[in-house]
């Protein structure tokens, strides 16, 4: 359905864009047809920057977004608008994606004005209702409100209600449930569960590992904008081979058991040439004799639906 | 006992009426303890917190005793609390990246805040790097400004410094949210190594994760609405809480090793009761699935078993049966 093509961003940094910073770097995956791939990385690693792209709020710097065969840049005026029908996002912060001095149900007026000017008020109504419905809230309660009267996690599906007014296909979620507490962010996950049986696709980005695993088919490692491991969920969780997978697995809290001693390189070594694996300065297994200070690893398949960039397996 | 609260009661004035962030909150600390303290956004964790800190409106003291190492603290007088502000108790902030001042180097700061408090810097320093090089920080970050310092650094620093006086009880108000898990994890052992060294002598953690919470503390206390619902080791917490409210929360976390195509986890439902004007009793009736005639009158905090204090009539009824 959605397929990434060796994209790169690169944004201009620095008193007059002098120096190149690279957020992302040659990645490419895809999303297949009511299929939940998760996107796992630390803050800086690029995971909002895809979405971004993917949602063309900024461009892609190099590289092609194909979606449903069509590259995404090339689509303008009604093809564009048309692209929005089918493909939406759904931000990390649900307060500040909404005008704190309009009520709430607003979202749902601009989408009308913009994509359904012939339908009739009454038809709308019903449509709003049938979404609200769908993704757990009860209209009667929550129309007519203003922001600060709702919780964040019905503000929250009031965002992922407006997305399905649409016929998407796509959804970018992009740490949705991060601002939520523990008690709501259950009900937000299994409302993506639930919506992919019905065939929506979801580009699911987070850094919490147990949502990932929760919800996802895939899931794809990013670490400095650069690929380290995708694959089937079970195959990257269950036998991760990265070493920064392994070392995120290890530092992930979880209630079944306690922390392994692993070791955190929290003062990098120094990365001898920009050129070498981007992991270099942490990996507590790159050595000097291997390529990885010098080289770039390449993504190569070890297993069926598992690819890892590690010069261990290059 | 290192730290020994009663009945504590802060509320939060508005133009509307009062707030009522904490109700009648009884616990105690022991030396050494490292206490988790979770409880959904508004359920009145920071208010304890804050108010064992520093007590300034619209917070209004109500009525409680708070007792450090069996002294008793004038929570209620921000001026006399000063005294014992970083020197016997200490708090890391929850924006602790925000905390420091942006227009001094992280050195002057400390030399400053050592000064407001009488403590001679340049005798400090030796202990100061040797703290420096235990949370791996490098001795250059005190002639550096927190803007060239990464978010976890910062954090670091603010760790430092807050335990620079060695004080009896410090408050970790959730300082591991906004970092990365391996950042998380190490900032977390910190804390813990901390204790060990002796640096502090008891903890508050303050999280809303708590599989965080399962890793470090050796006792969670559970707050809902404003009320406390349980404390207990934080093993019982995990696998054998008692407090409904406790089991649904625990049950709703998502956890490494569980899909939604096997077992699909359930939320709680409802929202928790508005504080300006609660109802009375227990606050989490209204939610509760075995809420019965007894839950319109607001349940004790009994401890059950040693250690072990929940707030729940049903608990204390099938306990006064036995």
């Amino acid at each position: 359905m959605l397929t990434l093509e060796h994209v790169s961003k690169v944004y201009r940094v620095g008193t007059f864009g002098g120096r190149a910073l690279v957020a992302v770097h040659d990645v490419s995956f895809d999303v297949r047809d009511g299929e939940v791939v998760s996107l796992i990385g630390e803050s800086g690693s690029g995971k909002s920057t895809i979405g971004k792209m993917i949602l063309r709020l900024i461009p892609a710097t190099s590289g092609r977004i194909v979606f449903n065969d069509v590259d995404i840049s090339t689509l303008k005026g009604p093809a564009l608008k048309e692209y929005y029908r089918r493909v939406q996002g759904v931000f990390q912060d649900p307060f500040s994606s909404y005008n704190p001095i309009f009520k709430a149900d607003r979202v749902f007026r601009l989408i009308r004005d913009e994509f359904f000017p012939t339908i009739a008020p009454s038809e709308w109504q019903g449509r709003v209702e049938d979404a609200l419905r769908a993704v757990g809230l009860n209209p009667g309660q929550v129309l007519g409100k203003f922001p600060h009267q709702l919780s964040g996690g019905q503000l929250q599906r009031f965002l992922i209600a407006r997305a399905l007014l649409l016929d998407v296909e796509f959804l970018v979620a992009d740490e949705i449930i991060s601002m939520l507490d523990a008690s709501t962010r259950v009900d937000v996950l299994n409302l993506l569960a639930d919506l992919k049986s019905r065939g929506l696709s979801i580009l699911f980005i987070t850094h919490d590992l147990s949502l990932g695993y929760y919800i996802s088919e895939r899931a794809v490692i990013l670490y400095q904008g650069c690929i380290l491991e995708m694959g089937a969920t079970e195959r990257i969780f269950g036998t991760p081979l990265h070493p920064y997978t392994r070392m995120l697995m290890a530092s992930a809290p979880r209630l079944d058991k306690k922390w392994e001693q692993v070791e955190i390189e929290l003062r990098g070594k120094h990365l001898e040439s920009a050129a070498g694996c981007v992991y270099y300065d942490r990996c507590p297994e790159a050595t000097r004799d291997r390529l990885c200070r010098t080289q770039r690893p390449a993504l190569v398949a070890v297993d069926d639906d598992h690819f890892v960039a590690c010069g261990r397996y290059a | 006992m290192s730290l020994q609260v009663d009945n504590l009661t802060v509320y939060y004035q508005t133009l509307r009426g009062d707030v009522q962030a904490l109700e009648d909150a009884t616990f105690s600390i022991a030396d050494g303890e490292i206490m988790g303290l979770a409880g959904e956004s508004g359920c009145g964790k920071s208010t304890l917190a804050n108010s064992l800190i520093r007590l300034v409106p619209p917070m209004r003291f109500v009525r409680g005793q708070v007792r450090l190492d069996g002294e008793v603290l004038p929570i209620d007088d921000a001026r006399r609390m000063s005294d014992y502000r970083f020197s016997r108790l200490s708090v890391i902030p929850q924006y602790a990246m925000n905390a420091l001042n942006p227009t001094r180097k992280v050195g002057k700061m400390v030399a400053e805040l050592l000064g407001s408090k009488g403590v001679d810097f340049a005798a400090m320093i030796p202990e100061l790097k040797r703290r420096l090089d235990l949370v791996e920080l490098s001795h250059d970050v005190l002639k550096m400004y927190p803007i060239e310092l990464s978010g976890g650094m910062k954090q670091r620093v603010v760790m430092v410094l807050s335990t620079l006086l060695n004080p009896s009880l410090l408050i970790a108000d959730e300082i591991t949210s906004a970092l990365d898990v391996s950042t998380q994890k190490a900032v977390a052992e910190m804390l813990v190594g901390f204790r060990d060294r002796g640096f502090v002598k008891s903890l508050i953690v303050i999280t809303h994760d708590i599989s965080i919470l399962y890793q470090i503390a050796d006792t969670i206390l559970i707050m809902y609405a404003g009320q406390l619902a349980e404390k207990a080791p934080t093993d019982v917490i995990i696998r054998a809480p008692r407090h409904p409210y406790t089991k649904l929360l625990i049950a709703s976390l998502p956890e490494v090793g569980v899909r939604y195509a096997k077992r699909r986890l359930s939320g709680i439902p409802g929202r928790p009761p508005l504080l300006l004007d609660p109802p009375a009793g227990c606050r989490f009736r209204e939610r509760c699935s075995v809420a019965f005639e007894k839950c319109l009158e607001a349940p004790p905090f009994v401890e059950l078993e040693p250690g072990h204090f929940v707030a729940c009539w049903k608990e204390l009824g099938e306990d006064a049966d036995a």
